[in-house]
């Protein structure tokens, strides 16, 4: 039985070198990179904690974290409230349904850079049927193009845990002369909690780590007004050539979404049990 | 009830396929007519995208699904059919990659590389993009093992195959759903990457083609050329969208045997 331990061992040792490699090293690096004075040529030197103190000076950054976080609610909430909406339309087998969940779920299969040029296009006023202007047409184009890419997605995740409620729940309280949005509240959301969740702490996650569709759409601007928080890290490695104050910001970045997502969970948790 | 609901079904149905419909319009709509002349700009303009730039773009994915394919089979046969010291926490560690947002080790991955010898290099690049797709497909991979009858594995052994011999022979034809599911989101993330290429590359000679496409967007400080962006849109797109129709079957049952169980 001991060879047989070392076989699924040696069938692991790939996996286990890549994740140590280019994840578990990093991991430790971006930590060590934080608190040195780190350019992009040269060699680094101590000089904790001289990046994070920098941080709290930053005025860009500080805009760019509110900026995030306003862009983060308003998908959140949109995107969330339009996959369940199509979740729910589409959780009945009729003719005609596959139809209806491939067309919501095949932009998914453009890249979302690809897709964040179609939309630059689309919303041009050059050459878009549909030209988007107003106070902040940068803010709402970026929003169109999240809604349009990811609801098709999040609404096949929110359709396995609608279909994994058993039939005879709804049966029984139906028999007990319970209405459909009784139902819907009592039944639907509760059960499918774990599923909630885990598309909402997708959703947060990836909103606050936006970068593809504000480089391409905006380019942070006007004077700065759309630029995201990975976009922030990406201006002080690579045009201040200053990695350690990116690996600092990416550190608290890192923190803050680690806590973020541990209490998302443990809220949701709490509350079926 | 019945109508309504067949009303705005396809009322959303339009309106989610309209971009993409449009985005291929656009692309051969000039203004005489319609004719290729946007693709034509999109591969001889100052920065558009060259041949060398699609060829980068297959060779990343090409080594992106195959090593996605080798690691994740092998490592979702030990983790769904072995037991062995570390196997557990190592599994675990490999679900957390989800959990650090890959944006936030870019900058210490491109330090890393560096160090390697594998800095602005397509290689280096294809590693990075291997990783970031281990959670899903190592955990769709062992469930999908998992599935597999265990008297299909014995009857081979006792056949007097070889453990590696089962693999090959018996479970990864059984496994087959799995693997094109795993395949598929592997080329699809690989072909439109933009961020990590963004990082880890950084000689136009070495871009992938989505990177030259939003080079063009980018690099122009005066007018944008859409017409040739949505011609370069649906290029990029059109493999992904082939591949999707093609495989959809056999990746829906592969998502639905696999991944959501367990």
């Amino acid at each position: 039985m001991r060879g047989r331990a070392a076989t699924g061992a040696l069938y692991a040792t790939p996996a286990a070198v890549l994740v140590g490699l280019f994840f578990v090293v990093p991991l430790l690096l971006v930590a060590w990179m934080s608190l040195n004075r780190w350019p992009l040529l040269g060699a680094p030197r101590f000089n904790a904690p001289a990046n994070y103190t920098a941080i709290a000076d930053n005025a860009l950054l500080t805009d760019a974290a509110w900026f995030t976080m306003k862009y983060t609610v308003i998908i959140t909430v949109l995107l969330f409230a339009i996959a369940f909406g199509l979740a729910l339309l589409v959780q009945n087998r009729r003719p005609g349904v596959g139809f209806f969940r491939t067309a919501f779920f095949l932009p998914m299969a453009v890249g979302f850079a690809s897709a964040s040029l179609l939309f630059l296009g689309l919303l041009s006023e050059e050459i878009g049927p549909v030209p988007v202007s107003g106070d902040s047409p940068a803010l709402g184009s970026a929003v169109l193009l999240v809604l349009w890419r990811f609801a098709g997605f999040n609404m096949l995740i929110l359709l396995t845990g609608l279909q994994a409620i058993p039939v005879d729940v709804y049966e029984a309280a139906r028999i007990d002369g319970a209405t459909r949005s009784q139902m819907f509240l009592r039944i639907t959301v509760p059960l499918m909690r774990p599923t909630i969740a885990l598309v909402l702490t997708m959703m947060v996650t990836g909103s606050l780590l936006a970068f593809d569709q504000f480089w391409i759409l905006t380019r942070g601007g006007p004077d700065n007004s759309t630029t995201s928080l990975v976009m922030v890290i990406y201006r002080e490695a690579f045009i201040r050539l200053d990695l350690g104050s990116a690996a600092g910001i990416s550190v608290v970045l890192l923190v803050l979404l680690a806590v973020l997502s541990s209490v998302q969970l443990a809220v949701l948790r709490r509350r079926s049990a | 009830m019945r109508t309504s609901y067949y009303v705005t079904g396809t009322a959303l149905a339009v309106l989610f396929l309209f971009p993409l419909v449009w985005s291929g319009w656009a692309s051969v709509r000039t203004d005489t007519g319609f004719g290729l002349e946007n693709y034509a700009r999109l591969f001889t303009s100052a920065n558009g995208i060259r041949p060398a730039h699609v060829l980068n773009s297959v060779i990343v994915s090409a080594l992106t699904v195959g090593g996605t394919l080798v690691v994740a089979t092998l490592a979702g046969y030990a983790f769904g059919r072995f037991r062995f010291p570390g196997r557990d926490a190592l599994f675990l560690l490999t679900l957390a990659i989800l959990m650090v947002p890959y944006a936030t080790i870019l900058i210490a991955l491109y330090v890393l590389l560096g160090w390697l010898g594998l800095e602005d290099s397509l290689v280096g690049l294809s590693l990075v993009l291997i990783v970031f797709q281990l959670p899903f497909s190592v955990f769709m991979m062992r469930n999908s093992f998992e599935a597999v009858p265990i008297e299909l594995e014995e009857s081979a052994r006792v056949d007097g195959c070889t453990s590696f011999g089962t693999l090959m022979r018996i479970m990864v034809p059984a496994v087959r759903p799995g693997l094109v599911t795993v395949g598929l989101f592997a080329f699809l993330s690989s072909w439109s990457e933009f961020f990590a290429p963004l990082i880890l590359l950084n000689s136009t000679g070495k871009f992938t083609a989505i990177l030259a496409v939003v080079n063009m967007r980018t690099a122009s400080h005066g007018s944008i050329d859409y017409a040739a962006l949505e011609a370069g849109v649906t290029f990029m797109a059109v493999p992904c969208l082939v591949l999707f129709a093609f495989l959809q079957r056999s990746y829906v049952r592969g998502f639905t045997s696999g991944a959501l169980k367990g």
